[in-house]
């Protein structure tokens, strides 16, 4: 197991799908993209603890936090991993405040509400504080789902196309902020995306994935090279 | 009207409803939550009161909590008088027969909230005991309202477990459904009327109340959309 970054392997059933993948993530920020039914989400929902019943093999920065071979998994609530999924899944009977609010239980009053202040500010949400889930809209609902899942400072964060209902401007420059966030307070993130552009313009490693099988991994200059001439063709023609 | 038996009716329903809703909810959660093969059993057996016939029920919980096994004397032991043929065995029985009305309903309206919350809620940290109050009780008021009404109006109607394990002692055990009983073998038809009319009038008031909630366009949140579908950006 490597001592920093995230170390996995997953041998996974769901339905007729398979999904069997190893990989090592060092970089501060790595990209899993894949067209849809890859298994992306899949894998992110495992490494977050989610889906029982796999073989998964997990370490992060050198803690195990999965072993199915030994019978041992950390609570998915205990392994300090936010996931920020395509559908926001925001309490509706709580405010923005008290969504955001929910992973901080053990600060008392006041270091919540500014930890929910701070989060809701990042995210470009801070008025929202006061609405409901239902008065959102699909934009303002993934901004606050990243602000709860950031709020009680994991040390993974998981992706899974977080910005799909923002505009490309909005979406760039929340990810900017997001980059900077992560990077000032030691956060390794993991974002799935099935969009070239984003992977290309994060600058990040990528794991590309298809079928539910590894194909290639690195820097996505050289693992999306094809993808790259592919989006230049397309705006050159 | 015999007072005695009304409010001795609505205390029994009042303490069975509280005890169940303190026993159910955690079984609910637990037969939602839970992910074991043989919690099928469980739930088996909370629901067998609902097709068994009263009085066979009224007839165990007779033996079991009389001073012939060890049940029973261990009991009377403990409190001081033997469960059978006392409110509190009343209680005892009327929990166990009232069990699935409280139950179903609570695990239907468990089983109803999203997995995605439950998921959010597991990764932010909370207990079994958080998600329990912070989200499926909530998320399940409607469930909540009726499985009170069920249970309680479950419990003011019963009629086969108390004439089995409490007989008909007036204050004690003597319930309106007794009372009725009582009427109508002494012939008097014109008491057994007023205590059925009560029955009914006290039984249609409550389901009223559950299903005029429960109407579209009248029940708080019912019509609560996905998130993100007003606008996008």
């Amino acid at each position: 197991m490597v001592e920093t970054g995230l170390e996995f392997a997953v041998d996974a059933h769901r339905g007729g799908f398979h999904l069997q993948v190893e990989g090592k993530f060092a970089a501060a920020w790595t990209v899993i993209f894949g067209p849809s039914g890859a298994g992306k989400s899949t894998l992110l929902r495992l490494l977050a603890g989610l889906n029982d019943g796999n073989r998964v093999r997990m370490a992060l920065n050198g803690r195990v936090l999965s072993d199915s071979a030994r019978g041992f998994a950390v609570r998915p609530g205990k392994r300090q991993t936010g996931l920020v999924a395509q559908q926001p899944s925001l309490f509706p009977h709580l405010t923005v405040a008290e969504n955001v609010g929910y992973g901080l239980e053990v600060m008392d009053r006041i270091g919540r509400a500014r930890g929910v202040e701070e989060m809701l500010a990042l995210v470009g949400a801070a008025e929202l504080a006061g609405r409901r889930p239902q008065n959102l809209s699909g934009g303002q609902a993934q901004r606050v789902a990243l602000a709860r899942a950031l709020a009680p400072a994991p040390m993974l964060l998981l992706l899974d196309e977080p910005f799909s209902a923002l505009d490309g401007a909005a979406s760039d420059a929340l990810l900017d902020r997001l980059q900077k966030w992560a990077s000032a307070n030691g956060v390794q993130a993991v974002m799935a995306t099935h969009d070239a552009t984003d992977a290309l313009a994060l600058g990040a490693e990528v794991l590309l994935l298809k079928e539910g099988r590894k194909i290639a991994q690195g820097p996505a200059s050289e693992v999306l090279a094809d993808e790259r001439e592919r989006l230049r063709n397309r705006l050159d023609g | 009207m015999d007072w005695q038996a009304f409010l001795l009716t609505l205390k029994l329903a009042t303490a069975t409803t509280a005890i169940l809703l303190a026993v159910c909810i955690p079984l609910a959660a637990w037969l939602v939550l839970g992910r074991a093969r043989w919690l099928a059993v469980i739930e088996a057996a909370a629901t067998l009161p609902l097709v068994l016939p009263p009085t066979v029920l009224g007839f165990f919980l007779l033996v079991l909590l009389g001073p012939r096994t060890a049940v029973g004397r261990g009991i009377a032991a403990l409190i001081g008088h033997p469960l059978a043929f006392s409110f509190d065995g009343l209680v005892v029985g009327s929990v166990i027969y009232s069990l699935p009305f409280a139950l179903q309903p609570l695990v239907a309206g468990f089983s109803a909230v999203p997995a995605n919350l439950l998921d959010a809620a597991r990764l932010l940290g909370a207990s079994p005991a958080r998600i329990v109050k912070t989200v499926l009780v909530p998320l399940a008021k409607q469930s909540l309202i009726v499985a009170v009404v069920l249970s309680f109006l479950h419990t003011v109607g019963e009629f086969g477990v108390v004439l089995m394990l409490g007989g008909d002692i007036p204050g004690a055990t003597r319930t309106l459904s007794i009372l009725l009983y009582n009427q109508v073998e002494n012939f008097d038809y014109a008491a057994a009327m007023r205590t059925a009319g009560l029955l009914i009038v006290f039984s249609l008031a409550a389901l009223v109340l559950i299903y005029s909630r429960s109407r579209p366009g009248l029940r708080a949140g019912a019509s609560v959309r996905p998130q993100g579908e007003r606008n996008r950006g």
